[in-house]
């Protein structure tokens, strides 16, 4: 029994070392699958997610890069936000509001933020239009920091044209490699990688 | 060590002399234990195991144009990816040219297809266009891109405007209105 227990607990002591807690993210998303062994890293990565119907959602990491990031937007759009508003916002994992409604969104409790259906970010077919928000999210967060990876995520019912619109945001600024996020699967059997 | 401790070290009850009641010196244990097992239990749930992998993409950049040679079209195998988890391919000639346009399903079938076409034009040589249409789906997308890393294709490309005599070609053949 002894032995038993001291087992159990040195158990306990290596999950809750190495356990990471998932944050709760703006909506679910299921990736499909590929053979690829790259893994995600977990720092200096922005995910732009797409969930099945076509919304886009934008997420980096650090909290600081992220106060930077909404700093750096107010500036461009002349809009100015509190320091609670940026507290609040440096601890959403990711988002998918337009910066107009950012604000209100920001002063909603915790579970009223987890029960609005949020809009997504505003994307456009050429990437580069006026209306198109999430150029805005992409360059200021590669200002506030100059080492993000860009990744992107999305569902596996997702329709084309909403992973298209993304498409032509990134390489209208120029972005030509990213990742994308997918599950893993194991390769058919007797594959090699080169 | 779990077990519950009945009794104390205490004495007979009359008679005799009055002892002072013995304090056991084994502590109670069992809710302990029920609580560590219980946030093992949460822990090892709450956990991801499984880390998500990722795959590089690159695209060509828009704002620089290279002179390169164009592609002879009998190397060419152009699929286009429609609803239903359903690819239509032709190969060999250009939309232009009234190529016969062959269905295949996803994962199995069209892997098959192309490493037929790939044996037949001889591998260097190959090229594969990949053009989803509005139908598809991110997840048809991302499967044609981990079959080409399955084949060890290098040579494909991921084009997303579709030309006139495609959508012309697509709608004559298997009625799909893009």
């Amino acid at each position: 029994m002894t032995a038993m227990c001291d087992v159990a607990f040195l158990l306990l002591t290596f999950f809750i070392l190495t356990a990471q807690f998932r944050s709760q993210d703006a909506a679910t998303i299921e990736t499909p699958s590929s053979i690829s062994s790259i893994k995600v890293p977990d720092k200096d990565i922005m995910i732009i997610s797409l969930d099945k119907t076509g919304k886009v959602y934008f997420g980096i990491d650090g909290q600081p890069t992220r106060i930077a990031m909404l700093e750096n937007i107010a500036s461009a759009k002349g809009i100015s936000f509190t320091d609670k508003e940026k507290k609040e916002f440096s601890l959403l994992s990711n988002f998918g509001m337009p910066i107009a409604q950012l604000r209100s969104f920001l002063n909603l409790s915790n579970e009223q933020k987890g029960k609005l259906k949020q809009p997504g970010i505003p994307t456009d077919t050429t990437g580069a239009g006026p209306t198109n928000e999430l150029k805005e999210w992409v360059y200021n967060a590669r200002k506030a920091n100059n080492n993000l990876r860009i990744a992107l995520k999305g569902d596996n019912l997702a329709k084309f044209p909403g992973f298209k619109n993304v498409l032509a945001t990134l390489q209208a600024q120029n972005i030509n490699k990213f990742n994308l996020i997918t599950g893993t699967e194991a390769p058919p059997a007797g594959w090699k990688a080169d | 060590m779990a077990e519950i401790n009945t009794g104390g070290g205490g004495g007979k009850k009359g008679g005799g002399k009055v002892r002072s009641k013995k304090a056991s010196t084994r502590v109670d244990m069992t809710p302990m234990v029920d609580l560590g097992f219980l946030l093992i239990t949460f822990f090892i749930l709450a956990t991801t195991l499984s880390k998500p992998s990722s795959m590089t993409l690159n695209v060509p950049d828009k704002t620089k144009t290279e002179e390169t040679e164009p592609i002879k079209a009998s190397n060419v195998m152009t699929v286009f990816l429609g609803k239903d988890n359903q690819a239509h391919y032709i190969f060999g000639k250009a939309a232009s040219e009234d190529p016969e346009v062959k269905t295949v399903s996803m994962g199995y079938d069209f892997r098959k297809a192309v490493m037929d076409n790939v044996a037949k034009v001889g591998g260097e040589k190959f090229v594969l266009v990949l053009k989803p249409t509005k139908e598809s789906t991110y997840k048809n997308m991302v499967d044609v891109l981990d079959d080409m890393a399955v084949i060890k294709l290098k040579r494909y490309a991921l084009v997303d405007e579709l030309t006139p005599d495609e959508k012309a070609l697509l709608k004559d053949k298997v009625k799909l209105i893009i």
